[in-house]
C-alpha cells in the first residue's frame, strides 16, 4: 500500500469479478504473491497505463486491474492483494483465495521472491492446491544473484509441476517469457500436473472418502481434493461460498453429509480435532516448501544477508535507531524547505506575468469589472497560489519519501517505534500510515488498510490528521520562518525554521500517541491484536523510476485534487470578501463574530475564519488570511516572506499568534477530502464526526492553554 | 512441560532456537503458522528494537518482528 493514485484514486471498477470478463475473448489472469516481492512492478510493467483502480466489491481493500495484449490475445490482469497465505485469516487473504478459486481466472501468476523462496513457496503451494492453471514467476533474480543465491529453475518447475519463469521485473527481464507461459497456460496448451502435497495418512484417508462424491456433484467446477479438505475443515463461510459457486447446496446431498460425518469421525478417532487439522495441513505445506527449497536453492555464501544485518545493526539499533530516524526526517524537511524557495518564487513570478496578460485581455475584450474580479482575482489567484506554494515542496518531498520506501526503510520505522504504539494500544504500522499522512492525510487514511485488526485500524484513521500533511506544511513553514526563524537572523534562519518544523512534527506524533491511548481506553476498549511485521531486505532504489512515478502518481495527483478544490473555493471566498452588508463584507462580519472566541485561543477572528473557509483544502488558509487582511477583496501577491511578515505584524500578530496558528494548523478538523475518505473507509457517519471533533477539541484545548499561560506569565 | 523449553521472548539476541510448541490459539496461532513457525523450525533472535520490544527474528529466510505478547506464546529449545 502506498501513496499513489492507485491507492487513492476514485476510479470505479467493473465490480462483478466473480463472473467472466466483459469480452469473452479476453483472458482473465490473477496476479498473486507475497507483499514486497515486486508484484506491482510486474503488474505495472505488463499493463503500463492501461489500469483501472477501485475497491473489491463491498470491501475496503483496493484492487487494480489492467490490460495487455500478447500475440493474438487480450489479457486482463487482476492484481489480487499481496498475502502470505490463502487460509483466509484476513480480509485480504479471503479476497485472494476467493478470486483464485471462484473468479475463474484463465491462469494465476504467483510472484515469488528469489531471495526468500522458501517462505514464498508457501503461497505457491497453497495456490496450486486450488488451481492447476498457474505460472510461478520468480522475481528479483538479480538481487538473488548479488546475494549469491542460485536457483535451479528447471528442477523447480518439475517439482512444482507448473511453468516457472525467472524474472527481474524492474529491468523487464524475463517478462516476455512470462507472457508466453501465461499465454500457454491460459490456452490450456501446457498439460499441468501440479505437485500434490501429501498430508498425514489419516487426513489422506478422509480426503479419499469424500473425493469421489464431490467429483460427481461438482462436475469439474472445483478442485475436488481442495474442496474435500475445506469440508473437513468445516469452515461455514467457505461452505456457503462453495454452494454459491456451484449453484446448489452441497449439504443437501444426503450421501455427502453421511460421508463427511464418517470422515470427521475417522479424524477424531485418530486424535485429529479441528484446530489440530489446521496445524497439520499448514505444517505439511511448510514442510513441502522446505523440501523443495532444499532441492532447488543453493547458496554459496551462507552470510548472504550480512549486508542487511550490518545495516540493521545501525539503522534499527538501540543507540542509533531513533536518532538516525529523526535526522533523516529533519534532513528531508530541510531539503524540502530550502529547495522549494527558489522554484516557488519563479513559479509565482510566472503566474503574475500571466495574470498581467490575462488582465490586459479582459480589458481589451471589455469584460465587466465583476467578471475580472471573479475569474482573475478570485479563481486564478487562488489557483496560482496553490500551485506555486504546493508544487515545489511536493516535487521534492514525494521523491524523497518514495526513495525511503524503495530502500525498504519504512518498515524499519515501524520497528523502531512500535513500542510507543504498543504503549498507546495501537499498531506499529500506524507509524507508516502517519508517514503517508505527511504527504496527504486522505492517503494516510486509506493507507490504514495495511493494519489488519479493525480496532487498531480505526485508531490510526481517527488520529491520522495529527501529522501535518503537505497542504499544511507551507503554512507551517511560512509562519515558522517568519516568527521563529526570523528571530534567529542570518544564516541560522533556515536552521531555526527547520527546528521549529521538526518540533511541531514531533508534537503531532506525541499527540497521535496520546490521543490513540485515550481513544483505546475510552471509546475503543479492547485488547491489542496480534502483531507481526516483516522487515524486507534492503534494496537498491531505482532513482529514475522513483522520480517518474512519484511525480506522476503522487505529485500530480495530489496537486490535481488541490486545484479542483481550490478553484471553486477561490470563487466562494472572493464573493464572501466582496459582497458587503452594511459597511462590511460578509467575511468581516463572520470574522468579527468569531473574534472573541478566537482571541481566547491566541488567534483572531480572521484566522479562525480562514481555517473554517479552508475546509476544502488546507493549502488555502494563508491565501484567505492575506485576502481578508488586505481588505482588498482579492488575493494579493506577496513575493517575499518579509512582505507577509509586515502585513501580519501590522494586524497585531506576535510570536504567540504565530505559535498558536502553527498549533491550530497542526490540530484541527481534517480537510473535506480526508473527511470524505474517512466516511468511505469507516462506513460510519459517527466515526467521521469523531474524526472531525477529536483533533478540533485537542487544538482548541492546546491553543487555549498555551495562549493563557503566555498571557498569565506576561510574556506577550 | 520440558524444562529445556523457553519462551521465545527469552531467547537471547544472537542465539538460535528450535520451535517446539505454540501455546496460542485461534487467529494468533494461525498467523504464527503462516510465518512457517511449525515444529522444529529454526529461529534466530536477530536484534531488539530501540525500546527493547519488538524483537526481530530470522524465520525461514525472512526477518519478522514479533512483540513479546506473541513470542511468549512460542516455546523453543535453545540449540
Amino acid at each position: 500500500m502506498d501513496l499513489t493514485s492507485r491507492s487513492t484514486g476514485t476510479g470505479v471498477l467493473v465490480n462483478d469479478f466473480t463472473g467472466h470478463s466483459l469480452f469473452s475473448e479476453d483472458k482473465v489472469i490473477a496476479l498473486a504473491g507475497n507483499p514486497n516481492v515486486g508484484k506491482s512492478t510486474v503488474f505495472n510493467s505488463l499493463t503500463g497505463l492501461n489500469q483501472h483502480t477501485g475497491n473489491w466489491p463491498g470491501k475496503t481493500v483496493s484492487n487494480a486491474q489492467g490490460k495487455y495484449k500478447h500475440k493474438d490475445k487480450n489479457f486482463i490482469m487482476v492484481d489480487i492483494p499481496g498475502t502470505y497465505s490463502l487460509m483466509a485469516n484476513s480480509c485480504e487473504e479471503e479476497i485472494a483465495r476467493d478470486f483464485i478459486c471462484f473468479g475463474a481466472p484463465a491462469a494465476t501468476v504467483v510472484v515469488a521472491d528469489a531471495t526468500c523462496l522458501e517462505r514464498n513457496l508457501n503461497l505457491v503451494l497453497q495456490t496450486l492446491e486450488i488451481t492447476h492453471r498457474a505460472v510461478v514467476c520468480v522475481n528479483l533474480i538479480d538481487e538473488a544473484a548479488r546475494k549469491k543465491i542460485s536457483i535451479d529453475f528447471d528442477k523447480l518447475s518439475i517439482l512444482l509441476g507448473v511453468p516457472v519463469i525467472p524474472t527481474n521485473a524492474r529491468s523487464c527481464k524475463g517478462l516476455e517469457k512470462l507472457m508466453d507461459a501465461v499465454y500457454d497456460v491460459a490456452n490450456g496448451d501446457i498439460p499441468a500436473a501440479p505437485v500434490q502435497i501429501t498430508y498425514d495418512p489419516v487426513i489422506e484417508e478422509s480426503i479419499a472418502m469424500l473425493q469421489p462424491i464431490i467429483c460427481k456433484l461438482a462436475a469439474g467446477k472445483i478442485n475436488n481434493r481442495w474442496a474435500a479438505l475445506k469440508l473437513l475443515d468445516g469452515d461455514a463461510a467457505m461452505l456457503a461460498l462453495l454452494d454459491k459457486h456451484l449453484g446448489f447446496n452441497l449439504m443437501d446431498n444426503l450421501e455427502l453429509r453421511e460421508l463427511l460425518l464418517l470422515a470427521k469421525e475417522h479424524l477424531a478417532e485418530n486424535g485429529i480435532k479441528a484446530d489440530c487439522l489446521r496445524d497439520k495441513i499448514v505444517s505439511s505445506i511448510v514442510t513441502a516448501a522446505e523440501e523443495i527449497t532444499k532441492e532447488t536453492v543453493t547458496c554459496t555464501n551462507m552470510q548472504y544477508n550480512s549486508t542487511d544485518r550490518r545495516l540493521d545493526s545501525i539503522l534499527i539499533s538501540r543507540v542509533f535507531g531513533i536518532p538516525i530516524m529523526l535526522c533523516l526526517l529533519a534532513v528531508i524537511f530541510w531539503l524540502t524547505i530550502a529547495g522549494a524557495n527558489v522554484p516557488s518564487g519563479l513559479l509565482s513570478d510566472l503566474f503574475s506575468l500571466i495574470e498581467g496578460k490575462l488582465t490586459s485581455f479582459f480589458i481589451w475584450a471589455g469584460a465587466p469589472q465583476w467578471l475580472h474580479g471573479i475569474v482573475i482575482l478570485g479563481i486564478y489567484r487562488t489557483l496560482a497560489w496553490v500551485i506555486s506554494v504546493m508544487l515545489p515542496p511536493m516535487a521534492i518531498f514525494f521523491p524523497l519519501f518514495t526513495l525511503l520506501e524503495d530502500l525498504g526503510y519504512l518498515p524499519r520505522v515501524a520497528f523502531n517505534l512500535d513500542n510507543f504504539f504498543k504503549k498507546a494500544c495501537a499498531h506499529g504500522k500506524q507509524a507508516l500510515t502517519m508517514c503517508m499522512g505527511f504527504g496527504c492525510n486522505a492517503a494516510g487514511v486509506i493507507g490504514c488498510r495495511i493494519i489488519d485488526s479493525p480496532r487498531e485500524r480505526l485508531i490510526a484513521i481517527l488520529t491520522n490528521v495529527f501529522v501535518p500533511c503537505n497542504g499544511r506544511f507551507p503554512t507551517l513553514i511560512a509562519i515558522g520562518t517568519i516568527f521563529i526563524g526570523g528571530t534567529a537572523g542570518g544564516a541560522f534562519n533556515s536552521i531555526a525554521s527547520t527546528l521549529a518544523l521538526t518540533a511541531i512534527v514531533l508534537l503531532g506524533i506525541l499527540m497521535t500517541l496520546l490521543v490513540s491511548k485515550l481513544i483505546s481506553k475510552t471509546i475503543l476498549k479492547g485488547l491489542p491484536s496480534s502483531f507481526t511485521l516483516e522487515l524486507p531486505p534492503y534494496r537498491k532504489p531505482q532513482v529514475g523510476r522513483i522520480i517518474i512515478r512519484s511525480i506522476l502518481d503522487r505529485t500530480l495527483f495530489v496537486l490535481g485534487r488541490a486545484v479542483l478544490i481550490a478553484a471553486p473555493a477561490g470563487l466562494v471566498i472572493w464573493i464572501l470578501a466582496n459582497i458587503t452588508v452594511g459597511d462590511m463584507s460578509l467575511l468581516t462580519h463572520a470574522a468579527n463574530f468569531l473574534d472573541p472566541f478566537a482571541r481566547l485561543l491566541g488567534l483572531d477572528g480572521y484566522i479562525l475564519m480562514a481555517f473554517v473557509l479552508g475546509l476544502p483544502a488546507n493549502e488555502i488558509v494563508i491565501p484567505i488570511l492575506i485576502m481578508s487582511y488586505m481588505a482588498s477583496g482579492s488575493l494579493m501577491e506577496l513575493d517575499q516572506l518579509s512582505d507577509l511578515r509586515q502585513l501580519l505584524v501590522a494586524q497585531g500578530w506576535t510570536w504567540l499568534t504565530g505559535i498558536c496558528v502553527m498549533l491550530f494548523s497542526l490540530m484541527h478538523f481534517p480537510c473535506g477530502t480526508t473527511l470524505w475518505t474517512i466516511k468511505k473507509e469507516t462506513q460510519s457517519l459517527g466515526w467521521t464526526l469523531a474524526a472531525f471533533a477529536i483533533p478540533t477539541a485537542a487544538g482548541i484545548l492546546v491553543c487555549f492553554v498555551v495562549a493563557s499561560t503566555a498571557r498569565l506569565l506576561g510574556l506577550v | 512441560m520440558d524444562n529445556n523449553f523457553i519462551q521465545l521472548n527469552y531467547l537471547p539476541v544472537g542465539k538460535k532456537g528450535r520451535v517446539k510448541m505454540l501455546t496460542s490459539q485461534g487467529a494468533i496461532r494461525r498467523r504464527m503458522l503462516d510465518l512457517g513457525l511449525i515444529a522444529d523450525t529454526e529461529v534466530v533472535a536477530l536484534q531488539k528494537s530501540p525500546l527493547g520490544d519488538p524483537v526481530a527474528y530470522h524465520i525461514r529466510g525472512a526477518v519478522i518482528a514479533l512483540r513479546s505478547e506473541e513470542s511468549s506464546k512460542i516455546l523453543v529449545e535453545i540449540t
